[in-house]
């Protein structure tokens, strides 16, 4: 069943999210460390077990598929509502500061990119390219 | 307020997936048409999505009741969910090949942007410490920046144009990030788990990859997840008084 796959995506975020509190409050952050990041290694983790040993059903498998391909959808609303007026208005230190301390650390992705990278040629096909 | 008005009022969920699947429905047709394909029809609604929050002004499209819905797709609580969801086409093997890579790109990805960001503010007439410290962790993303100022006690248009910085970082990556991706070589996984660490504003990372590359997402915002925490773990505390003293 479908919602089994949502019911699985729902327990794993949230599982994330309370570990992401738990190291928050751990190093004295009033907020969420990693939630999100913890919550999908535990769906990579459960998925890999689900699959291998149970064998996940399709139709579960479904219920999740849905959910991350409406995740271009929900970045479009999201888009939509952004403080921009905000952050026009800051002034130039604003626009200048946000802007090339972006561009800066950008720059930086072919360099760091090469640390424990041990196969250059482990590209993904971009067919929509 | 007519019938309609308030049927979509009631209905504000439905209609936000209406307008957002008008929205992609229009920039898939105008990037195929008018642009040939050269500009991705993903780039094109999330730029659209950011041009109409500049109807609104604090929740941007959000802060018009008609599209009140918005805020309830587009807030943190589905986002997550969906990112969450990215994760099932991801490959366990390859964040673990990456994830020193991504814990290096974290730490130089707040440092550097804290220290520059507090330099351009300094060099821009921000000259004490409070002030500068306040804008380059606003430089990191929209919450590091009012946290430090709060936790520093920073005049409220000092954290106004904080909140802007961080902010601006979020549009500059959503747009800038499929048109620099190939000169910085963002193609695979293990790139996209460094570039999320390094950038690390969660809505800006998973907004500018999708509109490079979606499968790239999940990599990216694995990373980007731990940046805004790290950053204020570290911007108030430690950057700060190293900072202090340089101004000093």
């Amino acid at each position: 069943m479908k919602i089994y796959g949502v019911a699985f995506l729902a327990a794993c975020l949230l599982v994330g999210k309370y570990l992401g509190s738990l190291l928050g409050s751990m190093i004295g952050v009033n907020g969420d460390v990693g939630g999100v990041g913890f919550a999908m290694l535990i769906l990579m983790i459960g998925n890999h077990l689900f699959s291998q040993k149970w064998g996940m059903q399709p139709k579960t498998k479904e219920g999740i598929a849905f959910w991350s391909a409406m995740y271009i959808p929900i970045i479009i609303a999201m888009a939509s509502i952004q403080n921009v007026k905000a952050a026009f208005s800051g002034g130039w230190v604003a626009i200048v500061a946000g802007t090339l301390t972006t561009l800066l650390v950008m720059t930086l992705v072919p360099f760091l990119s090469k640390i424990g990278n041990s196969e250059v040629s482990d590209e993904i096909d971009s067919a929509h390219e | 307020m007519n019938r309609l008005e308030l049927l979509i009022e009631k209905h504000n969920l439905v209609f936000a997936f209406l307008v957002v699947g008008v929205i992609l429905f229009l920039s898939i047709l105008v990037s195929k048409r008018l642009f040939k394909g050269k500009i991705p029809g993903v780039a094109l609604a999330i730029s659209a999505g950011l041009a109409l929050a500049f109807l609104g002004d604090k929740k941007g499209l959000a802060d018009i009741p008609l599209f009140s819905g918005m805020a309830l797709l587009g807030g943190s609580m589905f986002r997550d969910f969906a990112v969450v969801a990215t994760a099932v086409g991801a490959d366990l093997n390859k964040i673990k090949k990456a994830g020193f890579a991504g814990v290096i790109a974290l730490l130089v990805g707040i440092t550097v942007t804290f220290f520059s960001g507090a330099a351009i503010a300094y060099f821009m007439g921000y000259t004490d410490a409070v002030s500068a410290a306040t804008i380059g962790a606003g430089a990191c993303t929209y919450i590091v920046g009012p946290i430090t100022g709060a936790a520093l006690g920073a005049s409220s248009d000092v954290i106004a144009i904080s909140i802007a910085a961080g902010v601006i970082k979020t549009v500059v990556t959503t747009i800038g990030t499929p048109i620099i991706a190939k000169r910085i070589g963002l193609h695979s996984p293990h790139s996209a788990v460094v570039f999320g660490g390094l950038v690390g504003t969660t809505s800006g990372v998973v907004a500018g990859l999708a509109a490079t590359d979606e499968k790239l997402v999940p990599y990216g915002a694995m990373t980007a997840t731990f940046y805004t925490g790290l950053g204020c773990l570290v911007c108030p505390s430690i950057f700060f008084v190293v900072l202090r003293a340089f101004l000093q």
